[in-house]
């Protein structure tokens, strides 16, 4: 039981920890957070599922378009919706934001409808056991591809000649911009890079729970939000800690402590975390100046 | 999936018409703010007796339209609740995104006494607001350590968590049913039973908030508030306790909200804990941001328009919520400041761009100034 639980909650981790990652990205460029982020989760899915079951393509190549429209639909959400909000208060990229989640989810609706769609099955699903710790194909198979992406996603970011010029971005700003990187154009890639890890996640969750709804990126992109914020946001490596640890955590709550407040657990341990660390276990401390 | 070109002309045409329907208005809107900063007292007085007298005569003319009615009952309540969370907001310039939250507490807490106790409504009006504002209290503690996004997270996360409590805690709340059967209110052996006595009751809370915020914008506190959302930091070196403020703002937007959730109750005689969801919240929030924050005219409309439209919107019904969010994004990027804008009110500086230098880390500019 309890192990059949762990492994249910590193596969669901795996899950938030990408969809962390997404938040985390942008939020460290442009110090927003993009409540958009869970309904692009959400477009992602339904880009693959347009894919499969509309021009039936198989599931790899699928996948990927699913990504790449994600990450363009990023990058016009932040061309569109953002950038002319930059200069303005931080409250209303806030609500620019708000009224991107609002907007998308009822662009879903009107394309495919508001009901569930069922995801067609194409992983068979077969148990293996591994010294008593049970894990379907499937949740291996989300496993692996989150720890494929998290390694792409680190080597774009610590090896790179963007990813230096990302990392510079979200210290400073100016300083980056006077330093002749084009901000714009990181804030750009950055965008495109966090939704196409979002479109990822939520591929693979419709794969999971075998159904795409447009309210699917409700609560998970709330989740998700929790999770980096539990890591530090702004923090990479954080999100995906914070991710895994909501997931085990929410698995073992929900399956120990009652399933109706399983939602609720995820917000008990944001609150208990940011009350004693209030950056988050891997956020750095910014002294306020004046 | 077939219908995408048919949804993308008709989205595309309607932001075009709202993006120009945005931009005109918006020059009326300023022509109004400038208006109300040029007019003197006499003449400010005589506006607001005509206004007043226009509400009260209302409900009168409009009793063959009960939907009209009902729509402008529910309209003044959302002025109730934007306004109290101005008070957080717009005031003291703390991000909080779980307001519905206290509106659910005082919604549940008059079901709860009206329906099990055979309590007065005024009496479970009163402890509404007071569990509400407790809640608050409890809410306004954490805000000594969280600033900004962590805020707005923390807040989220608490009207989550009340939401969640109100569906599994059956034996108290009955769940995901909610309760039924709410008595209407009787003061002094008179039952309000109709929606005209229900539009004055509203509209009597309604005059209190206004009140309550204008005198507070005027006074010694008001000014403390204002001081801790445009520079926390310089005004606790001019000596303003800005713990005390912040807790405060808290609890006085709780109470208030907690107050509307208790006529909510009694309105529509029935509460379930989907009244009061994260997107009760973003919608008390969109419309203070809208109108414009701290200003209370510009939050007053901001609640007419956010709630009126949704409903003038019904002939489109599949469209209305995607151009709901259109709205939301063209407003942020052609208004920034909201409807009546806050410092043009105050005849300040007329340039709504120059309004981002604030320091508050929720109204400051967010890209360029770091």
């Amino acid at each position: 039981m309890f192990l059949e639980q762990l492994s249910n909650g590193i596969a669901l981790g795996s899950l938030y920890a990408l969809t962390a990652v997404g938040y985390t990205m942008v939020y460290g460029i442009i110090r927003l957070i993009n409540f958009a982020h869970g309904d692009i989760y959400m477009m992602g899915a339904f880009f693959t599922y347009t894919a499969i079951v509309y021009f039936n393509l198989p599931l790899v190549p699928s996948f990927i378009i699913g990504m790449a429209c994600a990450a363009l639909l990023g990058v016009l959400i932040a061309k569109f919706a953002y950038t002319p909000v930059f200069k303005a208060p931080k409250i209303n990229l806030f609500l620019c934001a708000i009224g991107m989640a609002i907007f998308l989810e009822n662009f879903a609706m009107l394309l495919w409808g508001p009901e569930t769609q069922s995801f067609p099955t194409i992983i068979q699903n077969q148990i293996y056991t591994f010294g008593g710790l049970k894990f379907t194909k499937l949740q291996a198979v989300i496993l692996l591809i989150s720890i494929f992406l998290a390694l792409v996603l680190s080597y774009i970011v610590k090896k790179t000649k963007i990813g230096r010029a990302m990392r510079c971005a979200s210290q400073d700003m100016v300083a980056a911009r006077l330093m002749g990187i084009n901000t714009n154009k990181i804030v750009f890639i950055t965008f495109a890079l966090g939704s196409a890890l979002g479109a990822a996640a939520g591929t693979l969750v419709a794969m999971y729970y075998k159904a795409v709804y447009p309210m699917m990126g409700f609560s998970a992109g709330l989740k998700a939000f929790v999770a980096a914020v539990i890591g530090g946001i702004g923090s990479i490596t954080g999100a995906m800690f914070g991710g895994l640890i909501m997931g085990v955590v929410e698995s073992l709550g929900a399956a120990y402590i009652s399933s109706g407040y399983r939602d609720a657990i995820a917000f008990i341990i944001l609150i208990i975390i940011l009350l004693f660390k209030p950056t988050g276990l891997f956020g750095k401390t910014v002294k306020e100046k004046v | 999936m077939g219908n995408l070109i048919d949804v993308l002309i008709k989205l595309s045409i309607a932001t075009v018409i709202l993006y120009f329907v945005i931009k005109i208005l918006s020059k009326g809107f300023d022509k109004i703010t400038d208006m109300i900063v040029a007019m003197d007292k006499e003449k400010n007085r005589k506006l607001i007796y005509l206004i007043v007298g226009i509400l009260l005569v209302l409900p009168f003319l409009l009793s063959r339209y009960p939907y009209i009615l009902r729509t402008s009952i529910m309209a003044i309540m959302y002025v109730v609740l934007a306004l109290s969370l101005n008070f957080v907001l717009g005031f003291a310039g703390q991000l909080s995104m779980g307001h519905a939250a206290f509106y659910g507490i005082g919604a549940y807490v008059t079901a709860l006494l009206m329906v099990n106790f055979n309590v007065p409504f005024l009496l479970a009006f009163i402890a509404s607001a007071i569990v509400a504002g407790i809640f608050g209290f409890l809410l306004g503690v954490p805000t000594l350590r969280l600033k900004g996004d962590y805020l707005a997270i923390t807040t989220i996360g608490f009207g989550e968590i009340l939401r969640l409590v109100l569906v599994n805690w059956v034996e108290v709340t009955r769940g995901p049913a909610g309760i039924p059967g709410i008595p209407s209110p009787s003061f002094f052996g008179f039952t309000i039973n109709n929606n005209i006595g229900y539009y004055y009751i509203i509209l009597l809370l309604a005059f209190f908030t206004v009140f309550v915020s204008n005198r507070l914008l005027n006074s010694r506190l008001g000014q403390g508030f204002i001081a801790v959302r445009d520079d926390e930091i310089a005004a606790e070196a001019m000596g303003i306790n800005s713990t005390y403020l912040k807790i405060l703002a808290f609890v006085l937007g709780a109470a208030i909200a907690g107050m509307a959730g208790s006529f909510f109750a009694t309105f529509v005689h029935y509460v379930n804990p989907d009244n009061f969801t994260y997107m009760e919240s973003v919608t008390i929030l969109c419309m203070v941001v809208l109108g414009g924050l701290g200003s209370i005219p510009g939050v007053i409309l901001g609640a007419i328009v956010l709630t009126v439209l949704p409903e003038a919107l019904r002939g489109i019904a599949l469209y209305r919520y995607a151009i709901y969010g259109l709205l939301l994004i063209l407003m942020m990027i052609n208004r920034p400041g909201g409807m009546i804008n806050m410092d043009r009110l105050k005849g300040g500086r007329k340039d709504e761009n120059s309004r981002g230098s604030r320091s508050n880390k929720v109204l400051r500019r967010s890209y360029s100034s770091r």
